[in-house]
């Protein structure tokens, strides 16, 4: 069981998201970092699609009444256990009564709290993952408030000692140049639109938040009188709105847009996209399929291989 | 990336893991008639690899996994699919009445959008549930259908601001398009009126009401009769 004492800015309950749900307009949701969830995940000894608690920016604080074994990933957030340091990216063990402290994130933009067993929430449409806009997903569809508790799924395994290896967390760390492949409206931007795109550094605006990433920086003009016929969109499309603001769709997006996109961030950086911060300064840089499917097998290799993680 | 396949269908890469498929470059109902053929063949026969689907007014979205299924092959697959469109005889469509209690409090855009149109609010609604609408496909939350069939006379465009929030049940209009909020959300649709009846139920076993391809007309109810059937819901 988890009370929560203080819940942080905006907590949800996530695990990997509910796929192929698009034919009725249900958004795969799930966490906004999944790597960082999949390792949390592993280092308690689940499976790493288990549910866990996101939190944003500012985290919360909890209380393991019967005690848990957990583990942070994600961005430092300034944990402490009763009063004592809590490493990133390593299993703990909160003995019953104990109390799990976060701060302000020191780095990136979000931290999980992963606990063996996983939270135990209903399922919709096959994921625990809150869908906020539609209320629905989650612990009753909505951020976690003072006073909840959550129950952790039973196991019967016992407490062990695991850290991730500092050569993986680097390779997965923060970037502020995120790699796209072109959008599929990509001819409708003029070559001077697509250099300003791709030299042009952008920030990430503070009305930013799971379901598209708002830019701030130099406008992107498209080729004028085109009206899109609203089709499908895909995760981390880059879409140019009218006002030439460039937005990044994310994991609560909508399923279907109708503006023109000029590229798509590749899905070996999306987890990246996940710990951006309002403020936060990129870049876009353009890469081939081939070479954005090539970083995602190297990826998935990564975090396949057993030496990623100490016991 | 732009492959021509036959018929004016064409392939488009949108990302490292997803496909559009589109089939025109403009609304028909032939082009929708393909899109939720190529729909139905691909959830009758799903393919592995293929991991979600967006069905759209011209234009099927493919979302793949890049670690097991090469574009390619994937192209290669849909192909086949394509070649077996004209045989597919969809299902007759369903007709779905959705009562709505038009204007005042539920529809403050009514009486603006009237005169836009230099029409009565009576006129309006009279216009509104005239038609019958089809369910070109459900985006934006879950269960939002973007309905196509409004009367010419009721196009009008999105508010220049949207709304923090707008009530779940909400119905509205957007250039030709007319549409029900399933939950309370922010939104630029021009409101006219509400409907009492729950659009998308988590506990329901089909749980939006509509799907691609249904028809829809809209049904004039009272107050009375919006709050008795709102009673009736709970």
């Amino acid at each position: 069981m988890i009370k929560v004492l203080v819940p942080g800015l905006f907590t949800t309950v996530q695990d990997l998201g509910r796929e192929g749900f698009g034919p009725l307009g249900v958004s795969p949701s799930g966490a906004a970092d999944p790597i960082s969830l999949r390792l949390g995940n592993r280092l308690v000894g689940n499976t790493e699609d288990a549910p866990a608690l996101e939190m944003t920016l500012l985290g919360g604080t909890f209380c393991f009444p019967e005690g848990a074994v957990a583990a942070l990933t994600g961005s430092e957030f300034d944990a402490d256990l009763d009063d004592h340091p809590v490493d990133l990216w390593t299993s703990i063990e909160a003995q019953p009564g104990q109390t799990l402290r976060l701060g302000v994130t020191r780095s990136g933009a979000r931290c999980y709290l992963c606990v063996q067993g996983g939270i135990d929430v209903k399922h919709f449409l096959g994921s625990a993952s809150t869908h906020v806009l539609s209320g629905l997903g989650g612990l009753n569809g909505r951020p976690l408030r003072q006073g909840d508790v959550l129950k952790i799924v039973p196991t019967r395994a016992s407490f062990r000692n695991r850290t991730i290896v500092p050569r993986v967390i680097e390779s997965l760390s923060h970037r502020t140049v995120l790699r796209v492949t072109t959008g599929p409206q990509n001819n409708w931007f003029p070559d001077s639109s697509q250099r300003l795109f791709y030299t042009s550094a952008y920030r990430v605006a503070e009305e930013s938040d799971r379901m598209g990433l708002r830019l701030e920086g130099r406008a992107i003009p498209s080729r004028s009188g085109r009206e899109m016929i609203t089709e499908g969109v895909s995760l981390g499309a880059v879409q140019i709105p009218p006002g030439g603001q460039p937005i990044i769709l994310f994991v609560d997006q909508q399923t279907t847009g109708g503006y023109p996109k000029i590229a798509n961030v590749i899905s070996a950086d999306i987890h990246r996209v996940g710990q951006l911060r309002p403020r936060d300064e990129l870049r876009f840089e353009r890469v081939e399929l081939e070479t954005a499917r090539s970083l995602l097998r190297e990826q998935e290799e990564l975090l396949a291989s057993k030496r990623f993680m100490q016991e | 990336m732009l492959t021509p396949v036959a018929d004016g269908t064409r392939f488009q890469s949108a990302s490292d893991q997803s496909l559009l498929v589109y089939f025109d470059q403009e609304i028909t109902p032939e082009a929708h008639q393909r899109v939720m053929k190529l729909l139905w063949l691909l959830q009758s026969k799903p393919v592995r690899g293929i991991r979600n689907l967006h069905p759209a007014y011209t234009s099927l979205l493919v979302e793949f996994d890049a670690l097991t299924l090469q574009q390619d092959e994937l192209e290669a697959i849909l192909r086949l699919y394509l070649d077996r469109i004209e045989d597919v005889r969809l299902p007759e469509p369903r007709l779905l009445e959705i009562p709505v209690c038009y204007g005042g409090h539920f529809g403050p855009d009514l009486d603006d959008l009237s005169s836009m149109h230099g029409i009565t609010a009576s006129q309006a609604i009279e216009l509104h549930a005239s038609a019958v609408y089809v369910v070109f496909f459900l985006g934006f939350v879950p269960g939002f259908a973007y309905l196509g069939g409004l009367p010419k006379a009721l196009a009008t465009p999105r508010l220049t601001t949207p709304r923090r929030s707008v009530p779940a049940g909400s119905v509205g209009i957007a250039g030709d398009q007319a549409g029900v909020y399933p939950f309370a959300t922010p939104g630029g649709w021009r409101l006219i009126g509400r409907t009492p009846v729950a659009m998308f139920r988590p506990d329901r076993s089909d749980m939006s009401l509509l799907s691609v391809g249904d028809r829809v007309r809209f049904t004039p109810i009272s107050l009375e009769q919006f709050a008795a059937l709102e009673k009736m819901r709970t």
